[in-house]
């Protein structure tokens, strides 16, 4: 599976070599457990494991939730309760699969910002950050979706706001809205399909986290350097790798288990503190609450997607021109999936030849400017739509459209690069002097 | 340990039945040092027995605990017949007589009475919105802030003042967003006589059923936190069995040169 030359398998035993000539799935797990793994990863590179670790516990946390789970209007708020006071065991499944979001959606977060620090998105990674960016896109559809399933007053209000983003589209909105939901509002017909595909998409995503794997097996990782593995032959590629077993799979459990201590103790001593209190109120159509947050994870794209009012002129002008088409609310949803969109397309946004940020002298700060920037939108997403909230909304999503559109295709050209080192050992013994031979 | 600050009320709290808009207002909330507070705290079941017989005499008059299965009231110290008693005083209509029947522990408390008053089942969970400055969440996450806090702060907050609006009586309370509750007072202290000679004045009756409401909100607490100290406590081992590991595996890639 990988094009990195490395020590093929060989079936030893007779069941091996009979197995082996059938359905080779021995040499599959060895290929890919032993798979050569560039020796220089750091500690950002464990992220992966975390994210394979949460989306098991979703799945089978929210399996067993789902047998003592009612998706009806009526019932599902109590069945919530029943959950949480009478099944064995209940509460504490229920806290693992609500935080369990949260730990999934802050480690895609940290992935996300690795891939883009390191340049892990760019050729030939391309197919591997489009894959992570389709699982990042149902994660989002997943996470809102589930979110609605206890019935809370956040459920409804949330996903009466969200499908209403569809409802902005000109012409076919208010009919594409109302065959979401099923029907003219939020109610039973769109709790049963939320219901349904909240179950569905975790499994397409396990697909796709396949396919993810696969592409970047097929690469070969992409590492701090971002120098890629010398593949002349099998021992010039041995100086730059290790075999995934044990050295990362070891390193990668250790991360683990210390986020998960991180984990459980939020799970066990605050496991409401990141959700919104309302949502232990029962959905109720006549009671809007006065401020509707979704869930931390979503709050940068909720503050793009508020930060186009009718006021701001930018939004005038395309109103202008489109003949009144776009109006401020459209606008808004087009720049929240534009975010997205100019996120997924930044392999061809950026024009630099250099792979890791490490090497960029210009790049590291406007890069870290952009992780401030995502932090202070999702601090903006949970205030109040305001001013001056409302302005620093606008500077803050300009920023973040900038960074992609202008910044990184500009410092292509005018950034002149540190020095790279030649190989991924270079790299390595640089940084375990130790780790010199003496004959070197 | 008390501290008292100011918030910003969330607008998250319920409209008044009378229906006037929840505004943002200034009001205290003290910080009560409760006993199930922080990852070791328990209940304090004298207390929890306290807050029912408060709930008992006074709010259930008007609020119901529909959530809440009377059986889980052996959480607090009784025993199985004293559950028993306690549940047959409540009347339930069951379809298979076609009649009322005196509740079973395996029934739940009853519905609110009072169409206009709130489920009390989940109030110290909906209402732990305590954000602290600029909506940080630091009060809950450092203080311990939440529901039962904000419970007391509304059965204490009342000024005393009252007017008509269309057509109910709305009563002042400083800790309610709006400042005007429809809720007339339920609590003005000595309002039960506790069997166990505990102070019932004001603040002591506002803390007891707050307790209690903590408990009907989040019966499993303890067995929550048991299971996160267990897991933090095998992890934290297990972390440094992996980093010796980790260390161990590592080391003659990192120091080949050592023997």
């Amino acid at each position: 599976m990988s094009g990195i030359p490395h020590d093929e398998y060989e079936p030893r035993t007779g069941f091996e070599k009979w197995m082996d000539s059938r359905l080779p799935i021995i040499r599959l797990v060895y290929d890919t457990v032993m798979i050569p793994t560039p020796k220089n990863l750091n500690w950002w590179w464990i992220w992966g494991i975390v994210l394979a670790f949460a989306l098991v516990l979703q799945i089978v946390t929210g399996i067993i939730l789902a047998m003592h789970y009612t998706p009806n209007v009526d019932l599902a708020f109590a069945s919530i309760e029943h959950i949480m006071r009478n099944v064995n065991g209940g509460a504490v499944l229920r806290y693992l699969h609500m935080n369990g979001a949260s730990l999934f959606f802050f480690a895609v977060y940290v992935h996300m910002f690795r891939g883009l620090y390191y340049g892990s998105y760019k050729a030939p990674r391309e197919v591997t950050w489009i894959v992570g960016m389709l699982i990042y896109l149902l994660m989002m559809a997943t996470g809102f979706m589930g979110y609605v399933l206890p019935w809370g007053q956040m459920s409804f209000w949330g996903a009466t706001v969200i499908t209403g983003l569809f409802g902005a589209i000109p012409f076919v909105g208010d009919a594409l809205q109302t065959w979401l939901l099923g029907g003219p509002a939020v109610g039973n017909p769109t709790l049963n399909r939320f219901f349904s595909l909240h179950y569905l998409l975790p499994f397409v995503i396990a697909a796709l986290v396949i396919v993810h794997i696969w592409a970047f097996h097929t690469t070969g990782n992409n590492n701090p350097a971002g120098v890629e593995v010398r593949r002349g032959s099998k021992e010039e590629a041995a100086r730059d790798t290790l075999p995934f077993w044990p050295y990362f799979v070891i390193k990668d459990l250790f991360a683990l288990a210390v986020i998960l201590v991180v984990f459980f103790a939020v799970v066990g001593f605050m496991p409401n503190y990141l959700g919104h209190p309302d949502n232990y109120k029962e959905a109720n159509a006549l009671v809007t609450p006065a401020h509707i947050v979704p869930e931390w994870y979503f709050l940068p794209f909720y503050a793009i997607l508020r930060a186009f009012t009718a006021d701001v002129w930018v939004v005038q002008i395309v109103n202008f021109l489109s003949f009144g088409i776009i109006d401020a609310k459209f606008f808004g949803v087009l720049a929240m999936f534009g975010a997205i969109i100019v996120m997924a397309l930044v392999p061809w946004l950026d024009t630099s030849q250099v792979r890791s940020g490490k090497y960029r002298p210009m790049f590291k700060w406007w890069f870290r400017l952009l992780v401030l920037d995502f932090i202070f939108l999702m601090w903006l997403g949970a205030r109040p739509a305001e001013p001056p909230y409302s302005d620093w909304a606008l500077i803050a999503t300009a920023y973040w459209f900038a960074y992609f559109l202008i910044i990184l295709p500009l410092l292509g050209v005018i950034e002149k690069p540190a020095k790279i080192p030649e190989t991924i050992e270079e790299d390595f013994l640089a940084q375990h002097p130790d780790a010199r031979t003496p004959a070197e | 340990m008390i501290r008292t600050f100011a918030f910003s009320a969330l607008a998250s709290l319920a409209l008044t039945a009378g229906g006037a808009l929840a505004a943002e207002t200034e009001g205290h909330v003290e910080d009560i040092a409760f006993s199930f507070e922080g990852p070791f705290g328990t209940w304090d079941k004298a207390q929890l027995q306290r807050g029912l017989q408060v709930y008992t005499e006074v709010c259930a008059a008007c609020h119901g605990l529909k959530y809440v299965p009377l059986r889980d009231l052996t959480d607090l110290g009784y025993s199985e017949a004293e559950v028993r008693a306690y549940a047959a005083q409540y009347e339930i209509y069951d379809p298979d007589l076609d009649d009322t029947r005196p509740r079973i522990p395996t029934d739940h408390f009853p519905e609110s009475g009072l169409e206009t008053a709130p489920d009390l089942s989940l109030m110290a969970k909906a209402r732990a919105g305590f954000e602290g400055p600029y909506g940080t969440g630091l009060n809950q996450l450092f203080r311990g802030m939440g529901g039962p806090e904000y419970i007391v702060a509304i059965l204490t907050g009342y000024t005393g003042e009252e007017k008509e609006q269309a057509g109910s009586t709305l009563y002042e309370n400083r800790n309610f967003p709006g400042g005007w509750i429809a809720m007339a007072p339920p609590l003005a202290g000595e309002d039960v006589e506790f069997a166990d000679g505990h102070p019932n004045d004001l603040q002591s009756e506002a803390e007891d059923v707050a307790a209690f409401l903590m408990w009907a909100a989040e019966p499993k607490m303890m067995v929550r936190k048991y299971v996160g100290f267990m897991a933090v406590f095998f992890l934290t081992v297990l972390s440094v069995l992996l980093y010796l590991t980790n260390k161990r595996i590592w080391r003659p890639v990192k120091h080949p040169n050592e023997g």
